[in-house]
């Protein structure tokens, strides 16, 4: 006799094989999303079109740089998951993993260069201001 | 070594075309993919951009006058009308998931809401920001 439940026979037997974990990813992101997203569009939106020293001024703010970079943070994972669920419906095999591959590094590249961006505007703004 | 039988599965694009009449469940459904995946184009830019303020002034002045031109101006408009619409349709998902709004009705409601207000709110980042 097998102790095994129904559970647990079914756990990582779906489509998936990460059970909820994927969509529960997407709620979590989704959320903190809709608390950063209008913070960053009136950050990024209010700078853009301004002069280098203003803008540097504006980004390197705290409570700007740290929206941004967590707008950047959250918002690529987001997106790289989500592309993920795309390509996983219209793609298969080889081609799959090419294109699941190319957004999750896609989604890093992005995410390393606006912290590298905000970082480097930090240090503009604090040259500027000596 | 047993081989394992190879079966032509149909995916997901099956549903779209001739066989599946449009919908606003569907098509509000599938409008909140196209603007997720379209905003990519958009973060690129946006990075692009930061980039160029974080290195020299030359540099910048060219790239900031591609996104304040007509076309960045456009493109941008239409990031924040893809944006506003993701994020509405994102709200809706999370109405879903709390089991409610499902019926047919109030879903197709909640569609055009998410479709008119992705407009009223890039009207709004235009005037305000």
């Amino acid at each position: 006799m097998r102790y095994m439940t129904d559970r647990q026979r079914a756990v990582g037997k779906g489509a998936s094989g990460t059970g909820t974990e994927h969509h529960w990813f997407m709620t979590i992101s989704g959320v903190g999303l809709a608390f950063l997203v209008p913070c960053f569009v009136y950050i990024f939106g209010s700078a853009l079109g301004r002069p280098q020293a203003e803008v540097i001024e504006r980004l390197s703010h705290p409570f700007a740089a740290i929206v941004i970079a967590l707008t950047f943070l959250v918002g690529m994972r987001h997106f790289a998951k989500g592309a993920q669920s795309m390509i996983e419906d219209y793609a298969a095999g080889t081609t799959r993993k090419i294109l699941v591959i190319f957004v999750y590094s896609l989604s890093y590249v992005l995410s390393a260069a606006t912290l590298f961006a905000l970082g480097k505007m930090v240090l503009m703004g604090l040259m500027a201001s000596a | 070594m047993a081989e394992t039988k190879r079966v032509e599965r149909p995916l997901s694009p099956f549903m779209i075309g001739q066989y599946y009449r449009p919908q606003m469940t569907s098509m509000s459904s599938i409008l909140t993919r196209i603007t997720g995946n379209a905003l990519a184009v958009s973060a690129i830019l946006a990075v692009w951009w930061l980039l160029a303020a974080a290195s020299d002034e030359d540099y910048f002045n060219s790239i900031n006058w591609l996104m304040t031109s007509f076309i960045g101006d456009l493109i941008f408009t239409l990031s924040a009308l893809g944006l506003w619409y993701h994020y509405l349709a994102g709200l809706r998902h999370l109405y879903f998931d709390a089991g409610k709004g499902l019926e047919i009705e109030t879903a197709e409601k909640l569609g055009w809401a998410c479709m008119i207000g992705s407009v009223v709110l890039t009207l709004l980042t235009i005037i305000i920001v």
